[in-house]
């Protein structure tokens, strides 16, 4: 829009709003000092200053309460560290142990089948060897019978 | 092709900074002739910069939709109004609190007068008559009152008003008229 256009679109507007008031003066007369009224109170409250309300904030109380924490926090996560550790030990020499011991049960179960089964040849299969001086005896016994 | 996608992030860049600068520019203009009107709907200097802000802000939100099919002050308008009704609206909605339509001290807003050249008895009458129109403008329905703030403070042309408010021309017209009719009234009345 060029300023011929603008200017135009005032002048027009400004005479709708005299044509509004319908040539009353006392009318015209109010809604003026009205306008100028609000005018002056949105320019007084638009620049008046302002005071930004600063905030106390409880440094000390909130440092003490986060280093706490944080204590709390550390102190937590170190226990818990050194607990699985340790559980980890334990339940590794457990399992070491009850291993041992599985291989010591195997072994010894291995030794006695060993035995067994050596018991079992010797009755089973050898024969009974006569003593060595057996045949000598007897010839000493016949000796002594004649 | 690699000069395409060097160039485009600047073309971006660029484009927002003079989106910015614009917006600002809206502000600084606007922003007083916002406040103005938002004050003369609730009588309320809190509230309206409290809306105010909302207003810039939710107009900074939608600012890359705004075409300029109308003008950026009668967008503006358009949302404060928007915004003032939500807000209403929701005060209504509490209703175990105590409505209030509209705050307007009458004491307070009359006290502001232009302090031109004048005596003291036209100062009384010019206060006197303030309050007068204050009043009549409390008792007016919610679209009279913006329809006449918007005509007698802000002097908008009433095509501007039917194209913020959202009306015909002559639906504008009528509100206008019952407005000023009642005004009249409360100044014939006491005269």
């Amino acid at each position: 829009m060029s300023w011929r256009a603008k200017w135009a679109g005032k002048s027009e507007g400004r005479m709708e709003l005299a044509a509004d008031k319908s040539q009353d003066p006392a009318l015209e007369q109010a809604l003026e000092n009205f306008r100028l009224s609000i005018h002056a109170w949105s320019d007084a409250a638009y620049n008046r200053p302002r005071t930004a309300a600063k905030t106390v904030r409880h440094w000390s109380w909130r440092l003490a309460t986060s280093c706490a924490l944080g204590c709390v926090l550390v102190a937590g996560s170190v226990a818990g560290g050194v607990y699985e550790r340790h559980q980890r030990q334990e339940m590794a020499r457990i399992a070491a142990q009850q291993a041992a011991q599985q291989k010591l049960a195997a072994e010894q179960r291995a030794r006695e089948e060993e035995e067994d089964l050596l018991a079992k040849v010797d009755s089973d299969v050898s024969r009974e060897v006569p003593s060595a001086m057996e045949p000598l005896a007897q010839l000493m016994a016949e000796d002594e019978a004649q | 092709m690699a000069a395409g996608t060097a160039l485009e992030p600047m073309t971006m860049a660029t484009a927002k900074e003079i989106a910015a600068e614009e917006f600002s520019t809206i502000v600084t203009t606007h922003r007083p002739q916002i406040f103005r009107f938002l004050l003369a709907s609730t009588g309320d200097v809190d509230l309206a910069e409290t809306l105010t802000q909302d207003c810039f802000l939710k107009a900074h939100r939608n600012w890359a939709s705004f075409r300029g099919d109308s003008s950026a002050m009668t967008w503006l308008m358009r949302i404060a109004i928007n915004l003032q009704k939500d807000h209403w609206r929701n005060r209504r909605m509490r209703f175990w609190r105590q409505t209030q339509t509209n705050s307007v001290d009458l004491d307070e807003a009359s006290d502001w007068l232009p302090s031109g050249e004048r005596s003291a008895e036209q100062q009384l009458l010019a206060r006197e008559q303030v309050e007068r129109v204050w009043k009549s403008v409390k008792g007016l329905s919610e679209r009279q009152r913006t329809v006449f703030l918007l005509r007698y403070v802000e002097e908008r042309e009433l095509s501007e008003i039917a194209e913020t408010i959202g009306l015909s021309e002559g639906t504008v017209k009528a509100h206008l008229s019952r407005a000023l009719g009642k005004v009249r009234a409360e100044l014939g009345g006491k005269r």
